[in-house]
């Protein structure tokens, strides 16, 4: 085992590992030697193909098909350097007043998330896309929610120079995304931090991590920066960044005296169905960008809804059903508008993250009749304005049968039914992955404190989404930067004190 | 075919590339996934003889599509899902070959696009 020795390691670089790179990389110059780990490769743009079967493998862990532990729900999350956020749409939304107020986590205040939110958002060139750049997949989204009388507002989102291929999710080949491959972890490169893809985190213990890096043996991707082989990386901090799944997974499969015993609860992830509806005439849908617009009635009944476009095995997984209704509805593709619909669920005590005998993720997650009822309410929004914006007919996975024809708009709440709603049936996906170390007052309710700083371990702090102690109820790529923000501040304030 | 009706519209290139898609989406998947998916196949070609007194493969057109959407709301979950990935390793097969996206008109391309008037008036 080779052993090497940083004052800060970052596992994962992702929303939260990359900004914490940027954020401390000026401490470089004074001697502060950061390492990042990320468990994926760097993947270049123009290795990014658009093509999906070709994609999918290369930059999301099980090709973006990871199984709840009963099969009844996909999880997508990246697998790449920059995480998740090589491979969402750019959407950036500031943190929810209302979601943080209700966290109530003890020096967690909405304003100064806000601010570090803010922050980010100038620094990653968010902003509204001009009208003329708007699809009709989107504009009929707007235009239906208006007509059924629901507020459709404008996402804003992290590009600059995007040329509309609607390939988001399969990495951008312009590097239109300012995700943190593009922006952050490029600062912090610049600025010394060193960076090693291809490394895996295998357990921590105190001041110190295991990490096996790999040999490239086929497919996309640079090699890794360091020899193949096992290593053992001392640090006085250690930063865990490795998202909601790969955060608890990692603290559960080492060996850690007195960790909080709540590590692993209190996972959330916005349980998601695609819906599409047919029109009359072809729309411009899978060209420009997938996601403008979105529907927010979190508060009232607890859903989102967003616009959305995916590629053809993806819409197709994602219809309910077989046989010539589904076929019927993929030949329509130039014809389908797209809506996701995003069910903002609550933390549970049987939702969480655990490890299998091997050390390997397992997320166990059930579906709670409130979940269930505001997936249903959510595709009987969806319903509506996709009949309101002149749709034929429209796809409900919880309607039985699934299809329903114009003809039916009248029938949407009998129509699409909690009943309906049969795990293991119909497609469920997340990738809005979160909890699992949730920020709390003491070990009793929570794995850290407001800092990210895991309880009785102050060499240990979380980084990314995990730390939500529930569901943020909007999109949380910002939201984590900013916790990530704090995180640093902390290390930046304490690491003189901190020894190795 | 059941399941896509198009695939029986497949040559013997476009099974070739269908199996190819489909082996490269398990390749990354631990064996046990295998030897369940080899297992469910054996189950559902068996099972319509409780019904029908054939096996799957014996079956007309119409009474597979029956069958199938029995096992899709089986009141048991481990059939549910079975189902569930087993038409989703199909959808894969099919819809994943670079020429079922020109067969349905998908359009994304990495030249982007260039947007031009739209039909769709009233959006803002």
């Amino acid at each position: 085992m080779i052993e090497k020795t940083y004052d800060v390691v970052i596992i994962g670089s992702g929303a939260g590992g990359g900004t914490v790179a940027q954020e401390l990389a000026p401490l470089v110059d004074d001697g502060l030697k950061v390492l990042v780990v990320e468990q994926g490769p760097r993947i270049a743009d123009d290795e990014c193909t658009g093509v999906e079967m070709d994609m999918a493998p290369a930059l999301y862990q099980d090709d973006g098909g990871f199984l709840t532990a009963d099969g009844t729900m996909t999880l997508a999350f990246g697998r790449v350097f920059g995480g998740s956020t090589f491979v969402y749409t750019g959407t950036s939304m500031q943190p929810p007043a209302r979601v943080i107020r209700k966290w109530d986590v003890p020096g967690l205040d909405h304003s100064d998330l806000d601010a570090r939110a803010k922050k980010f958002a100038a620094q990653n060139n968010v902003h509204l896309l001009s009208d003329d750049l708007l699809n009709d997949n989107n504009k009929l989204f707007a235009l239906g929610a208006s007509r059924a009388g629901y507020v459709a507002e404008q996402f804003p989102i992290n590009v600059r120079g995007c040329t509309g291929t609607s390939l988001c999710n399969l990495g951008c080949h312009n590097g239109a995304k300012q995700g943190t491959h593009r922006v952050q972890l490029p600062n912090a490169e610049r600025g010394g931090v060193e960076v090693v893809t291809r490394a895996e985190a295998l357990r921590i213990d105190t001041r110190s991590v295991d990490v096996r890096v790999s040999e490239k043996t086929n497919g996309k991707g640079a090699p890794s920066e360091w020899e193949a082989g096992e290593y053992r990386l001392h640090a006085k901090t250690i930063v865990l960044a490795a998202g909601a799944i790969g955060t608890p997974a990692l603290l559960l499969r080492s060996s850690l005296t007195w960790m909080p015993w709540r590590v692993g609860e209190g996972f959330t992830c916005h349980p998601a169905h695609i819906l599409a509806a047919e029109h009359p005439h072809a729309i411009t849908n899978d060209v420009g960008h997938p996601k403008s617009f979105f529907v927010d009635r979190a508060e009232d009944e607890g859903f989102v809804l967003e616009t959305c476009m995916y590629f053809p095995f993806t819409t197709a997984k994602n219809l309910a059903g077989f046989g010539e209704p589904h076929s019927t509805l993929m030949r329509a593709f130039p014809r389908l508008q797209m809506i996701l619909v995003l069910a903002c669920d609550k933390a549970v005590p049987e939702n969480r993250v655990t490890v299998d005998r091997d050390g390997k993720p397992r997320v166990h997650y059930r579906f709670t009749p409130e979940t269930i009822e505001s997936l249903v309410r959510a595709t009987r929004a969806s319903a509506r304005i996709f009949f309101a914006a002149g749709a034929t007919r429209v796809h409900a996975p919880s309607a039985d049968p699934p299809l329903l024809e114009a003809s039916d708009a009248d029938a949407i709440d009998e129509r699409i039914d909690a009943r309906h709603f049969r795990p293991g049936k119909i497609s469920v996906s997340a990738a809005h992955l979160m909890g699992g170390c949730g920020m709390g007052r003491f070990p009793g309710d929570s794995v850290t404190d407001s800092r990210g700083i895991v309880h009785g371990k102050p060499w240990l702090r979380v980084a990314d989404a995990s730390l939500f102690p529930d569901s943020l109820e909007i999109n949380p790529y910002l939201t984590i930067m900013a916790l990530a923000d704090r995180v640093a501040e902390g290390i930046r304030t304490d690491i003189g004190a901190m020894t190795c | 075919m059941t399941v896509v009706p198009e695939a029986a519209g497949l040559d013997v290139a476009g099974w070739d590339e269908f199996d190819r898609v489909v082996e490269n989406g398990l390749a990354s998947r631990p064996p046990s996934i295998r030897r369940q998916l080899r297992f469910l196949v054996r189950l559902l070609d068996v099972l319509p003889l409780l019904r029908y007194g054939r096996t799957f493969r014996a079956l007309d057109a119409e009474s597979r599509t029956r069958f199938l959407r029995a096992i899709q709301d089986a009141p048991l979950l481990l059939l549910r899902r079975g189902f569930w990935g087993l038409r989703t390793l199909v959808f894969m097969g099919y819809y994943g070959r670079a020429s079922a996206a020109a067969e349905i008109g998908y359009r994304a391309d990495l030249r982007g696009w260039a947007p031009g008037p739209s039909e769709v008036e009233g959006a803002r």
